[in-house]
C-alpha cells in the first residue's frame, strides 16, 4: 500500500497512515455497523490465535506440557499473578476479564506486526472502548464496594487539611484523565511505530539511501516488537492498579 | 471538499480520497460503530473462551501438577524416612554383631585362659611329684652307694691289713672305718 513511495509525479509521495483505512472486505460499499472489514478479519484472526493458544495448546492437559501449553500456562501464571500482586486477592474474580483484555492486546498488537496486516489496537476506536470498559469497571466497583467510601480515593486524609481540597481537585482531574491516557498511550504507540515504518519503507525508493533505509525499518520493527508486548503488559498492569483503587480505596 | 471526496471515492468514506487516507484514519469517525461493533463481538468471544473452556483447564492442569508435585514430595520424604530406618537398623545389627563379637572374643579368651592355667597347674603338680621321685631315688643312689663305699671300704682295709701280715678282725676295722667315715 504505502510503500509504493514513488508518486505519479515521480517524486517521493509518502502514505504512512494508508495502513491504517478500514475498508469492506467484499465489495465497496461503505463501512456500516455490521460490514465485514479488515478489522473484522483481524479481529477474528487475534480470537482465532487466543484459541489456538489457550484453548488448541492446553487441550492435551498434560501434566508435563508441551511447548503451547507452557506458553498458555505461562500466560495465564504472569497475568494471574500480576492481578494478584497489583490489585490484591480480591480482585482474583476479575482476571478473566484481565485475561482477555491482555490476550486481546497482545495478539492484536503481534498480528499487527505481520506485514500488509492492519492493526487493530491502532485504532482509537479500539482503545478508547477498551479504557472506557476499564474506567467504568473501576467506577462502578468502586461504589458497589466501597459506596460513598469510594470518593476518599480524591480526599487525601495524609495530606494538611489546608492542601486537601486543591489536591482532590487534582484527583479529580487525573482520575478522568485515566482512560484518555490509558488508550492513547496504546493506540499512539503502536500507530507512531507503524507509520514510521512505513515512511523508512518510503525511502527505500531511493537506491542510494535504501540500505540505511532497510536497516532502519529492521532496527524499528524490532523496537515494535518489544512495544508491541510492553504496551499490552502497560495496558494490563495499568488496569490492575486502578481495579486496586476501586477495592482499596484508601490511599 | 466534500463534493470532491464523493465524487472521488464515493464508494467509501470521506477519510479517503483516491484511496489513500485524509488525515488520521484514527480520527475518522465515519469507521468508528464498525471498529466498535466488531471489538465488542471480539472481546466478547475471547471472554467466552476464555473464561468457560481454557482458564478453568489451566488452573486444573496446574492444580492436579501441583498436586502431583506435592504427592511425589511426599513420597520421596517417606522414601527417605525409610532409608534412614534402614540404616539405622543396619547400624544397629552391625553394633550387635560387633558386641556379640567381643563377648565371643572374651569367653573364648577366659576359657582359654582357665585352660591354660588347668594344664600350667597340672604341669606343676606333675613336675613336682618327678621331682621328688627324682630326689628320693638320687637318696637311695646315695644311700646305696655310702654302703658300697663302706663295703669296698672295709673289704680293701681287710685286704691290706692282711697284705701288711696282720689279722684284723671284722669288728674294729667297721668301727674304724665308720669313724672314718663320719669325720
Amino acid at each position: 500500500m504505502a510503500t509504493e513511495a514513488q508518486g505519479e509525479e515521480g517524486g517521493l509521495v509518502f502514505h504512512p497512515m494508508d495502513q491504517f483505512i478500514v475498508k469492506p472486505l467484499f465489495g465497496d460499499g461503505p463501512v456500516g455497523l455490521f460490514t465485514i472489514t479488515n478489522v473484522t478479519l483481524w479481529m477474528a484472526l487475534t480470537v482465532i490465535a487466543v484459541v489456538l493458544l489457550m484453548v488448541l495448546g492446553t487441550s492435551k492437559r498434560s501434566t508435563i506440557p508441551g511447548r503451547m501449553q507452557s506458553v498458555g500456562e505461562l500466560a495465564y501464571g504472569f497475568i494471574y499473578k500480576m492481578v494478584e500482586d497489583v490489585a490484591g486477592k480480591d480482585a482474583v474474580g476479575f482476571f478473566p476479564y484481565i485475561m482477555t483484555l491482555f490476550m486481546f492486546i497482545v495478539f492484536a498488537n503481534f498480528l499487527g506486526l505481520i506485514p500488509m496486516s492492519f492493526t487493530t489496537t491502532s485504532h482509537f476506536a479500539v482503545t478508547v472502548v477498551l479504557a472506557l470498559l476499564v474506567f467504568l469497571t473501576v467506577t462502578i466497583v468502586g461504589f458497589v464496594k466501597n459506596g460513598a467510601g469510594f470518593l476518599g480515593l480524591f480526599w487525601v486524609s495524609s495530606a494538611p487539611l489546608a492542601l486537601r481540597p486543591i489536591l482532590a481537585v487534582i484527583e479529580i482531574i487525573s482520575y478522568f484523565v485515566r482512560p484518555v491516557s490509558h488508550s492513547i498511550r496504546l493506540a499512539g504507540n503502536l500507530m507512531a511505530g507503524h507509520a514510521v515504518i512505513k515512511v523508512f519503507a518510503g525511502f527505500a525508493a531511493i537506491a542510494v539511501v535504501s540500505p540505511v533505509s532497510v536497516l532502519a525499518i529492521t532496527a524499528m520493527y524490532g523496537l515494535e516488537v518489544l512495544v508491541s508486548f510492553i504496551q499490552a503488559y502497560v495496558f494490563t498492569i495499568l488496569t490492575c492498579v486502578y481495579l486496586k483503587d476501586a477495592l482499596h480505596p484508601s490511599h | 471538499m466534500a463534493t470532491e471526496t464523493t465524487a472521488g471515492t464515493a464508494s467509501t468514506s470521506t477519510c479517503v480520497v483516491d484511496g489513500s487516507a485524509v488525515g488520521m484514519p484514527q480520527l475518522c469517525f465515519d469507521w468508528w460503530p464498525n471498529q466498535i461493533f466488531w471489538l465488542i463481538v471480539t472481546l466478547v468471544v475471547i471472554f467466552f473462551f476464555l473464561s468457560r473452556i481454557a482458564l478453568p483447564r489451566i488452573a486444573a492442569v496446574l492444580a492436579e501438577r501441583q498436586g502431583t508435585i506435592t504427592n511425589d514430595l511426599a513420597a520421596a520424604e517417606d522414601l527417605k524416612a525409610k532409608a534412614v530406618e534402614a540404616e539405622e537398623a543396619y547400624n544397629k545389627a552391625l553394633a550387635d554383631a560387633r558386641a556379640q563379637a567381643q563377648d565371643i572374643i572374651n569367653q573364648t579368651k577366659a576359657e582359654i585362659k582357665a585352660e591354660l592355667d588347668d594344664a600350667t597347674a597340672k604341669a606343676d603338680a606333675e613336675i613336682a611329684a618327678k621331682a621328688a621321685e627324682g630326689e628320693k631315688k638320687i637318696a637311695e643312689i646315695r644311700a646305696n652307694a655310702m654302703e658300697s663305699v663302706k663295703d669296698v671300704a672295709k673289704d680293701t682295709a681287710k685286704e691290706l691289713v692282711s697284705v701288711m701280715g696282720g689279722k684284723a678282725d671284722a669288728k674294729s676295722i667297721t668301727a674304724a672305718i665308720n669313724a672314718r667315715m663320719k669325720g
